[in-house]
């Protein structure tokens, strides 16, 4: 109790360095008259070679609180920001799908047809590397939230990409055996000029793969761990690649060229094998099947470079074949590709940041026309977060009603009784939040104590028991109880020094018990009602084992369901909405708080 | 997130820095589970065994299953992962694989096969729901009453539609506070057939109907979230029937001695089992392997069921399901897999709560919260 020191404000009659510097602007105002500044015994103006001192001590007083102001910073303050970050964070879907979503930019999403066959294609390419580093069925995670049913359209369409347009693939490697030889395609795309390319690929794929640069501080992180003997792998981009386009490939094949690379990069970086050991993917060959329908017979004959004669030959084998498109093919994967419901999903939520999280928080949703409010029996937060602001309020309420006396007591009584009564305000403090909640649960429950000593005393019909848990009453019972000490402590340590006498002065004037109370003790005791109320207030709010235990249906926090997005559901960026508006509310309430009753009259000690 | 990536791999250097150059297999390793009889029952039937063989391993426990998807996507942002292998639900496994933080697993190669050499994948068979999941038990959640709260002249209750038949078994319920088995219980006793049970609850009016069944009990349900809870319910009287996994009931009633039935009626299968945590170093990796390796074998497997009434995901270690070890009594006959209770029995649908649970589940809690 003692050990609760004052936040209020600072008594000011200790000097403090600030006073030198007012005193120097004083001396200057009366002698700015006269002459010049007043000069130091060294020649420099006294008001410079001061801050200077006092710049020196304010450092030193900096590097005294610097490792703790380092460690908050680090631990707590970081973490939240990157948790609160994730609220508006969106990139995973232009990651996964980057030329989907560049290709869908062109849609129109009100018109009743689904995309054109392009993006399909890009789909198909996209996809392809997606599932081959296992990263569609995330993204299909992510977007069953806003969807439901995305997300075994992911995982089901990433099993069949592999398949696609199989027909190519045949036909190509039924020519010769050299198309499934590494070594033959490394030759064939080899050249300079596909630098930009590979690069532009190797940035892709460090997206999709949610590999980060190492940068600066990598780097440096990196050179401290090898002082300890530790290893550290080459920073991504980094790595030799070894692989090479030529740019008569890029021009003559282009979506091969592309294709190709995105294996290389992948090969390399994420599987660590050498490209030019590793067979092509699929999607290389059915890109290669694209590319080389596209050309014209002349416009090979005219192309100089390695393996023309291969490619006229494969020219002529996939002319032979007519290609299944690919949004057929996505279509019987999973019919759901031939509606506009995916793609309406993907293309709403494709930019970097999204309002979606913060809508959903607020029981709203991305209509086509902006924000609509969601279906009626999908509304739960805005209810959610008035019940936790109307039952911390009564919470708070009730906890000034117990404590007031008890706090009274313990500042009026004599010492050995008011030590006695301590301990038994703080005995409950010392017990474990669990042990006390469960407690609640013994006394409240419908076989509980209370209930059989009413049934017993013939107030209660032993079929009619009363309900006294998994509900508001119970939550507004345990929780009373479990923050009460933080509204006695502090109202005890205001009222402890609240003279006595003032309150027989007034009896001796005239007063009654009531107006001397009233109008003389009551308001020396508000700054501790202040302190006691923004406590239990504040810890109330976002209160989440007692309610998730004794509330039931109708006495959980909004505490509860941000717990229930973080460790069930996994919708992170929907908790993070949640917390981030709990947070506004909180600071929102502490400043009308202040604007009010103002911060400055609240105390915790004398 | 880029910051606090960094700082955790710093963190995770300088321990690894110490561990360089170690031997080809660890020699900790840390499990995580349920805590409670569950976890003691893997002590006794796997780890002990194990370290018996390998007195320099040492086995960590962690009692975060229940936690586990989070804490393992936080681990994977992290960079450092500290879990070595982790019990998980099977709809779990299935979420950690879509996200990737758990490992795909080869069943012929990374499991033992049976003692008549019968391939792991076609012993396990159909349980193997993920590519990253390991079975190990199948349990079932299914309801528990009290039989002396049956009211005199009434036979127990031994249908599922019971638990809505306030009139004859009057008393409290007690379900779990999530849509999950609950909508298909509905569905079922408003009579949609068991096989369009799912095709129903896809729809917006069957989630409508489902919910409008559960509204007829409502008021009469307590809610509960934590596996101990109804098994505690039951036992204090507060309410006539509850659902809740097999073995609490088992533990209430044979360990206990509690005079509280099962009812078995369209229990509803779900499986447990391993998952190991993608991105695991070699050497912890190789051990982890060893120790499923060892874990997952018919015996293994059939030594568990001595301790707990799950029932072991082996076809072939369900013949060799014994005596429970301190009760003495055949374990067989409390197996949720027993013929005569599992005469009707409801599959959880893996593939459709994964794609249906988050639009079901606003929908539920709103209409909880109402």
């Amino acid at each position: 109790m003692s050990d609760l020191k004052s936040t209020g404000p600072q008594t000011a009659d200790a000097p403090t360095p600030e006073d030198a510097l007012h005193e120097v602007a004083g001396l200057e105002e009366k002698n700015g008259k006269s002459g010049g500044p007043v000069l130091a015994a060294d020649g420099t103006p006294l008001k410079h070679s001061l801050a200077r001192a006092l710049r020196l001590q304010k450092l030193r007083a900096l590097g005294l609180i610097a490792p703790l102001l380092i460690f908050v910073l680090v631990a707590f303050i970081a973490p939240i920001a990157d948790m609160l970050f994730r609220a508006v964070e969106n990139q995973i879907v232009s990651n996964t799908l980057p030329r989907t979503v560049q290709a869908l930019g062109a849609w129109d999403e009100d018109a009743s047809e689904v995309p054109p066959e392009e993006v399909y294609e890009a789909l198909y390419y996209d996809f392809f590397i997606a599932a081959e580093a296992r990263r569609h069925t995330r993204l299909g995670q992510r977007l069953n939230y806003e969807n439901a049913g995305m997300s075994s359209l992911f995982r089901g369409s990433g099993r069949d990409v592999d398949d696609f347009r199989e027909a190519d693939v045949e036909a190509i490697q039924d020519l010769d055996d050299k198309w499934e030889d590494p070594a033959f395609w490394t030759a064939m795309m080899a050249g300079q000029g596909g630098e930009a390319l590979i690069e532009d690929r190797r940035a892709a794929f460090m997206a999709l793969a949610d590999l980060d640069e190492r940068g600066v501080f990598g780097d440096l992180q990196c050179a401290v761990s090898g002082l300890f003997g530790g290893a550290c792998d080459p920073a991504p981009e980094d790595i030799a690649l070894n692989f090479s386009i030529s740019s008569e490939i890029i021009d003559l094949l282009p979506l091969t060229a592309m294709a190709y690379a995105d294996f290389g990069v992948f090969t390399v970086l994420e599987d660590g094998d050498v490209v030019t050991e590793e067979e092509p993917w699929e999607a290389v060959l059915v890109a290669l099947a694209s590319d080389l329908r596209a050309l014209t017979p002349e416009d090979l004959a005219a192309y100089e470079g390695a393996a023309r004669d291969d490619l006229i030959a494969a020219k002529a084998a996939v002319d032979q074949i007519d290609p299944e498109s690919f949004a057929a093919l996505f279509t019987a994967a999973d019919e759901d590709w031939g509606t506009r419901s995916p793609w309406l999903t993907i293309a709403t939520y494709a930019p970097d940041y999204t309002s979606g999280y913060f809508l959903n928080a607020v029981d709203m949703q991305k209509g086509l026309d902006g924000p609509e409010a969601r279906p009626e029996n999908q509304q739960i937060y805005m209810m959610l977060f008035q019940r936790t602001l109307f039952m911390s309020l009564v919470i708070t309420g009730s906890c000034i009603l117990l404590g007031y006396p008890v706090a009274w007591l313990l500042a009026n009584l004599p010492m050995r009784t008011a030590n006695l009564l301590m301990i038994l305000v703080l005995l409950p403090f010392w017990t474990s939040l669990l042990v006390r909640t469960s407690a609640w649960k013994v006394m409240l429950q419908q076989q509980g104590v209370i209930n059989d000593t009413l049934v017993w005393l013939g107030l209660v019909d032993d079929a009619s028991r009363l309900v006294m848990i998994n509900n508001q009453f119970g939550t507004i019972v345990a929780m009373t109880h479990i923050l009460l000490p933080f509204m006695i402590l502090p109202l005890y340590s205001v009222m402890q020094t609240i003279p006595p006498s003032y309150l027989r002065a007034a009896k001796s004037l005239g007063a009654t018990n009531w107006t001397a109370f009233w109008r003389v003790y009551f308001p020396q005791s508000v700054p501790g009602i202040g302190a006691g109320s923004i406590l239990v207030f504040i810890l109330s709010i976002g209160y989440y084992i007692t309610p998730e235990i004794v509330g039931g249906t109708t006495g959980t926090f909004i505490s509860n369901r941000i717990a229930y997005h973080i460790s069930s559901s996994l919708n992170w960026g929907l908790a993070a909405a949640l917390g981030s508006i709990l947070l506004a509310v909180v600071l929102i309430l502490y400043w009308a708080y202040d604007k009010i009753v103002g911060i400055d009259n609240v105390k915790l000690g004398g | 997130m880029k910051f606090t990536k960094t700082l955790m791999a710093t963190t995770a250097l300088t321990v690894a820095a110490g561990t360089v150059g170690a031997q080809e297999m660890a020699d900790e390793m840390t499990i995580v589970s349920w805590g409670g009889a569950y976890q003691q029952s893997q002590i006794n039937a796997y780890a002990d065994p194990y370290q018996e063989m390998h007195p320099d391993v040492e086995i960590v426990w962690d009692e975060s299953s229940a936690e586990a998807v989070a804490k393992l996507r936080a681990q994977n942002e992290a960079g450092n992962i500290t879990w070595d292998l982790v019990d998980v639900v099977a709809a779990d496994a299935i979420r950690l694989c879509d996200e990737g933080l758990a490992m795909e697993i080869d069943p012929d190669e990374d499991l033992a096969a049976a003692p008549d050499g019968t391939s792991a994948e076609d012993d396990f068979g159909d349980l193997l729901v993920s590519d990253c999941f390991i079975p190990q038990i199948v349990y079932s959640t299914t309801f528990g009453y009290r039989t002396d709260m049956v009211p005199e002249g009434v036979d127990a209750p031994d249908e599922i539609c019971d638990v809505w038949d306030l009139e004859t078994y009057p008393g409290k319920r007690a379900l779990e506070k999530r849509p999950i088995n609950n909508m298909e219980w509905a569905l079922l006793c408003d009579g949609v057939a068991k096989d369009e049970v799912y095709d129903v609850l896809a729809t917006p009016e069957g989630q409508e109907r489902a919910l409008a069944k559960l509204g007829e009990i409502k008021d009469d349900v307590i809610w509960w979230s934590a596996g101990a809870d109804t098994p505690q319910l039951l036992a204090d009287g507060e309410i006539f029937m509850g659902s809740t996994y097999n073995g609490r009931l088992f533990s209430v009633i044979e360990e206990q001695g509690q005079p509280v039935g099962m009812m078995w009626d369209a229990q509803i299968f779900d499986l447990g089992g391993w998952i190991i945590p993608e991105g695991l170093p070699e050497d912890r990796l190789a051990r982890v392997k060893d120790f499923v390796m060892f874990a997952t074998d018919t015996q293994r497997l059939a030594d568990q069921a001595k301790w707990i009434s799950y029932g072991p995901a082996r076809k072939s270690s369900a013949p060799l399901v014994g005596q429970h070890a301190d009760l003495g009594i055949e374990m067989a006959p409390h197996m949720p897999t027993a013929p005569d209770n599992a005469k009707n029995t409801f599959l959880y649908n893996y593939e459709f709560w994964a794609d249906y649970r988050d639009d079901i589940d606003a929908k539920f809690q709103a209409w909880l919260a109402q």
